[in-house]
């Protein structure tokens, strides 16, 4: 699949946005995050700026912007409207929550409740566009929603725990960014180990039902150049690269975030801040360069017409 | 709405293609691409017709294919368009309302005027049906020309999809598969018609009809003489020959 450049940006950032304000809501009423209100204005406004920025740039992909507004409609049928329906849902508790906070020193539980609420379900919906999309093996699958969001709390824990430093010394936030770049980097695994053996579930045969007249291959193509649906599902460029491009999702996204979060459990103070705050740079780097492979490795059943071998 | 029609009527318009009879003539293609550049989804856009590489939007695209090998081999010809499926994952995915599929007679069609072109129904279709229309912004797909079968400015017998009105092989069929009296459903019927990537579940309404298998064993024809096989002079000869 042609990975649009508005779309990767978008889920990566609504990764980290989405991410943020959920860890945020659940654990600053619960006294984990300091209550400094200059804190929850850094901290809420970082998510919110990211997630804004996200839902603007996946407008720019869009052949009609000035029609994006009709998208909230059709929530009974689609994920690509239920995703919209709830980030835009998800702005009114999380505006509330901050506002109480930087304004009043408040952390309410029901505003951080519903906020991490609204962003898991932003996620759910975004990670459901993808599982939902039966021609694409490759994330109609039950490793894709686990993956977003593992990748989102991931984002998030990373931010959590760099913006937290020049706060308070909570070296448990990085623990626990730790812990859920463990649990991310084995989802990751476990989906690239999936779509390497899954099975073809649609071949040449089963496209043009001639399969049972032996070995179907395409011997004439139906135009000489390129159409909509090649450049569209049929995009080859990063699947070169895919094995190299892994392994820099492996580095970038979880390996040196996970080593450099290791820093602030020994070293306090400034060298924590910034051990931090570069983990979490490099992390959401990784999941840029992860988000781009998913697409770039997905590939639609349609590209069976045309004369690929198995998708 | 994009959500399916809740009680979809018995009516199932929709195209059967013979692809025994298919000769590969691109004619279906053209004449889709003709009318259709003057219909409701007008213009259908051409990127560059005459430059290095042109890229426009079709309906219809015919791929060739061989199939099997050798002397068993054969050359079949696909015509490939929207199959108005009975669970088409484009409308449902639609976020915007644009994408429909009608109650009364099962067409899929899109409302150019809802369209935000996101592209997600092309991506939800796995027979390759949808194509973006770059310079309109809008996706855009087979009507089953839905301004003609209706068109009671046309006479009767015109009132047929354009790729159908064309073929000149008569490869191409059109109407109710919903009713399995019809002359398409009984077509069907005899010769075993079938749905492209059925496990998909997309219950396509259109059927493909395939190629009638080979009467001689052409790819026998060259291998060497069974003891027995030829009678006469001939056989004599070989008996004589082979002791």
């Amino acid at each position: 699949m042609h990975p649009s450049l508005s779309v990767i940006l978008f889920t990566t950032l609504s990764g980290v946005g989405y991410g943020l304000l959920a860890l945020t809501g659940l654990l600053a009423p619960l006294g984990n995050l300091p209550r400094d209100p200059r804190f929850g204005a850094l901290v809420l406004m970082l998510a919110l700026a990211a997630i804004t920025i996200g839902l603007v740039s996946s407008t720019f992909h869009l052949g009609h912007k000035e029609r994006a507004w009709r998208a909230f409609s059709q929530w009974r049928s689609s994920w690509l409207s239920r995703e919209g329906v709830a980030s835009v849902a998800t702005y009114l508790p999380a505006v509330l929550f901050a506002g109480g906070w930087i304004l009043f020193g408040t952390v309410s539980t029901l505003w951080g409740l519903l906020s991490a609420i609204g962003a898991v379900i932003t996620v759910v919906c975004t990670a459901m566009i993808y599982r939902s999309l039966k021609p694409i093996p490759r994330w109609h699958n039950r490793w894709v929603l686990p993956n977003y969001l593992a990748l989102a709390a991931m984002s998030g824990s990373l931010w959590l725990a760099a913006l937290t430093y020049p706060f308070a010394q909570r070296s448990s936030l990085s623990a626990l960014a730790i812990a859920i770049i463990t649990i991310a980097a084995v989802l990751k695994v476990l989906y690239w180990q999936h779509i390497d053996r899954a099975p073809s579930t649609s071949t040449a045969g089963s496209a043009t039902g001639l399969g049972a007249g032996g070995d179907v291959q395409l011997f004439e193509a139906p135009h000489t150049s390129e159409n909509y649906l090649l450049k569209e599902m049929g995009f080859r460029v990063a699947r070169k690269h895919a094995a190299k491009l892994r392994s820099i999702a492996l580095w970038l996204g979880f390996a040196l975030p996970a080593f450099l979060s290791l820093v602030p459990l020994f070293v306090p103070s400034w060298p924590a801040f910034a051990a931090a705050l570069v983990a979490a740079m490099l992390g959401t780097l990784g999941v840029f360069v992860e988000r781009w492979l998913f697409f770039a490795e997905a590939r639609h059943v349609v590209t069976l017409y045309y004369g690929a071998p198995s998708v | 709405m994009t959500s399916l029609p809740d009680k979809p009527s018995a009516k199932r318009l929709g195209l059967v293609i013979d692809l025994d009879i298919c000769v590969g003539c691109h004619a279906c293609a053209v004449n889709c691409k003709e009318w259709n550049a003057g219909g409701v989804s007008a213009p259908l856009t051409d990127l560059e017709p005459y430059g290095r590489a042109p890229d426009g939007v079709w309906f219809n695209r015919v791929h060739t294919y061989e199939v099997g090998e050798g002397g068993d081999g054969r050359t079949v010809h696909f015509p490939r368009s929207c199959l108005h499926c009975a669970e088409p994952a484009c409308v449902t995915v639609c976020p915007t309302g644009a994408s429909f599929k009608r109650a009364e007679d099962g067409i899929v069609l899109i409302d150019e005027d809802l369209c935000i072109g996101c592209k997600l129904c092309s991506w939800a279709c796995p027979y390759g049906a949808r194509e973006f229309d770059q310079d309109a912004g809008v996706m855009k797909k087979c009507t089953l020309c839905v301004d003609r079968i209706y068109n009671e400015s046309f006479a009767v017998e015109d009132r047929v999809p354009a790729c159908v009105a064309t073929c000149p092989v008569s490869a191409r069929h059109f109407g109710d598969l919903g009713d399995p009296a019809s002359d398409v459903s009984r077509l069907v019927a005899e010769r075993g018609g079938y749905d492209l990537m059925p496990e998909m579940g997309y219950r396509p309404t259109n059927k493909y009809l395939p190629p009638r298998p080979h009467k001689t064993g052409a790819s026998q024809a060259l291998a060497p003489a069974k003891p027995g096989e030829a009678g006469g002079l001939l056989g004599w000869l070989d008996r004589l020959l082979s002791s």
